[in-house]
């Protein structure tokens, strides 16, 4: 049954996805237990997926596609590969899929109004296009799913307001410019190396030796550059921040944990599985260091821009910038400390932002307005909601035990190690950074006061006092908030068996 | 002709003119992509940008003076094995004798078929989201949506 859990992961949301669209004609109201049922299977599939590679009977899951038999040459069929890392990611986006939904029980209708069997149906497509990311090992493939959760995901930020639509194209265009640019480098390693299968390809590339050829340099800037605009790395962001904001709220809530760092996921498995830390880190001494500057600048600009901010939400996306630097910069100190911190602050930041992104959508839910000042007095108002604020708030400013803390603890290790100063004083910076734009919310929350608001959606409430309308919203909401607040201090707590896992198993890919 | 330039036509561009083919093109989409005001313009700028790329899969598959690679023995010799232990060798055989210089490379066009989707797809997309852009702005222009956004905290 074990091995053939990969593809049952990616099977169960494509089949709900299709369910939900023929359910929704007749049915709507049964879109979300559908979609509730499907993604929590995913996910349980994905849990004992993670079980069973950790107990080490198969550290490798492999899966073949179509049933292609195993040749003695080239991999001929596609192939899925589920080791730890790649479980421990499935697990986190079919989770996260899993408790946005419950999330979006009250927000879908009222957001998506008249189209909420097609939210379901792409939030599933989307999540499957994320499975399959992390799990296939055949480049093109790769390339293949990368356009499918672009598609879906373009479409569920043009289902929001105006400015929505008008950022939802201008990612389009980002992402078709970042998504050709990883086919062309996947066509320029197939031009060398006559495979399209990942392992192949290494092995292919170790055989004849080409580590030197122009092509093979050129395929890797290709590939870097597309995934990198995938990922909003600091001079590609452009898109990420309206696209974030303006999307519906449930939308949001759930794209912006993930969508990232499976991007970063993809570009660590390009720079260990396919042309190896060697060629990556040795052949090119330059790179290394000019990348680590790159994303020095991504962590100081992402966290002033996010400091200039008034705007909750705005604020939250350009911290994505920044962390998205974090990982970049980790991943590309040439030590194995440095991958492992990058890998687990994958991890850690889409718990935090997940956390983070759910309160700020309750919190502008209610209060009806985005701007930092509409916190005056909350904690009297929403206590429930800010205790799950503050713990997603502490993590972004890095207090232990939350997981941001130690995320921050092994990047930072890593950079020192490496002698890279510029990328620890960018770390400690953006703490700082961070720590003034938190603890600026919670002073207003905790000491401001309650100023005249508008109402919000729910009218019932009769009272005229402003001070009692504002109340904590149905569990449907507050649940999942205390999910991902609960996954932010486990995430923490864990660290250091995770931190080994980790470690273990890309140091068994670079020996 | 400067007899340079003659060498470097004869040299670099004419043996790889296909590649030349498709970064030209390609440039052209990039550049159409970004620097145009219309989102129209921008669509079409990104499908010359994506077709570029099918044709530079394409390129690559072709060889000189290739036949499609329809092969049309190698199915009804194959049927013929029964037992299954000695067909590895019997299909490894086969391979032998087919010869490889006569066929293009078909996976290269395979694969294109699946991108030509993806484009076809992406762009569909996109045309729908600018449908939805102009009813709600009135314009398909950039700089005049970017202005009337401008008075409601444009950010």
């Amino acid at each position: 049954m074990t091995e053939h859990f990969p593809v049952l992961i990616l099977l169960v949301p494509l089949f709900g996805a299709l369910i939900v669209v023929l359910l929704g004609r007749e049915r709507p109201d049964q879109c979300w237990v559908t979609s509730l049922i499907s993604l929590g299977v995913s996910s349980l599939i994905s849990f004992f997926t993670v079980i069973a590679v950790l107990s080490g009977k198969v550290q490798t899951l492999r899966y073949r596609m179509g049933g292609w038999p195993e040749s003695d040459g080239y991999e001929v069929g596609i192939e899925l590969r589920v080791d730890i890392l790649a479980a421990l990611v499935v697990f986190a986006v079919t989770f996260v899929g899993f408790v946005n939904t419950i999330y979006s029980k009250t927000r879908a209708g009222a957001e998506v109004r008249g189209k909420v069997p097609f939210f379901y149906a792409l939030i599933q497509l989307l999540i499957v296009g994320l499975c399959g990311i992390v799990m296939t090992n055949d480049a093109f493939n790769l390339y293949v799913l990368i356009e499918i959760t672009s598609l879906t995901s373009y479409a569920l930020i043009a289902m929001g307001n105006r400015r929505a639509a008008l950022s939802s194209f201008n990612y389009v265009i980002m992402g078709t410019i970042g998504a050709s640019f990883y086919l062309i480098g996947v066509g320029y390693l197939y031009i060398k190396t006559g495979t399209l299968n990942i392992d192949d390809i290494r092995m292919v590339l170790e055989q004849k030796n080409l580590w030197e050829h122009q092509s093979i340099i050129v395929a890797f800037i290709f590939i870097m550059l597309g995934v990198w605009t995938k990922m909003a790395f600091f001079p590609l962001h452009g898109w990420l921040p309206n696209a974030y904001a303006y999307a519906p709220s449930m939308t949001g809530t759930f794209m912006a944990p993930l969508m990232t760092k499976v991007m970063v996921y993809v570009m660590i498995r390009v720079m260990v599985w396919i042309f190896g830390n060697e060629f990556v880190y040795s052949s090119q001494p330059m790179w290394g260091e000019i990348v680590i500057w790159m994303s020095v600048l991504a962590i100081v600009a992402g966290s002033l821009l996010a400091l200039a901010r008034t705007d909750i939400k705005k604020i939250l996306t350009y911290l994505i910038v920044a962390e998205v630097g974090y990982m970049v910069g980790g991943s590309w100190l040439a030590d194995g400390v440095g991958q492992a911190g990058a890998f687990y602050h994958i991890l850690s930041d889409a718990a935090m932002t997940f956390c983070l992104f759910i309160a700020a959508s309750i919190i502008v839910l209610r209060v009806g307005d985005s701007r930092v000042n509409a916190f005056d007095g909350l904690f009297r108002k929403m206590p429930l909601t800010m205790i799950g604020f503050t713990v997603g708030a502490l993590s972004m400013i890095g207090l232990p035990p939350t997981c941001g803390f130690f995320s921050k603890w092994y990047l930072i290790s890593a950079g020192i190690e490496a002698g890279h100063w510029g990328y620890v004083c960018a770390l400690i910076f953006s703490s700082l950074v961070n720590a003034v734009i938190f603890f600026r919310i919670f002073e207003r929350a905790y000491f401001g006061k309650i100023s005249g608001v508008k109402e919000d959606h729910f009218p019932s409430d009769s009272d005229a006092n402003p001070d009692i309308r504002i109340k904590e919203v149905p569990w449907s909401m507050l649940v999942p908030l205390f999910i991902a607040s609960g996954s932010v201090l486990l995430l923490g707590i864990m660290n250091r068996s995770l931190f080994e896992w980790i470690q273990a198993a890309l140091k068994m890919m670079n020996t | 002709m400067d007899p340079i330039i003659a060498t470097f036509i004869e040299e670099n561009i004419v043996p790889n003119f296909n590649y030349w083919i498709y970064v030209i093109l390609m440039m052209i989409g990039l550049y159409a992509m970004i620097t145009k005001n219309n989102l129209i313009k921008k669509l079409i700028g990104m499908a010359i940008f994506q077709t570029a790329i099918i044709l530079f899969y394409v390129s690559v598959g072709v060889k000189d003076a290739a036949n499609i690679p329809i092969i049309s023995h190698h199915g009804s010799e194959h049927h013929q094995m029964t037992d299954l232990s000695s067909e590895t060798d019997s299909t490894k055989e086969i391979h032998n004798t087919i010869d490889k210089d006569k066929y293009a490379n078909p996976l290269p066009h395979v694969l294109m078929l699946t991108a030509i989707v993806v484009g076809v797809s992406t762009l569909g997309l996109a045309l729908a989201i600018s449908q939805k852009i102009y009813k709600s702005f009135g314009t398909l222009e950039e700089d005049e949506i970017l202005n009337k956004l401008r008075p409601g905290g444009h950010d």
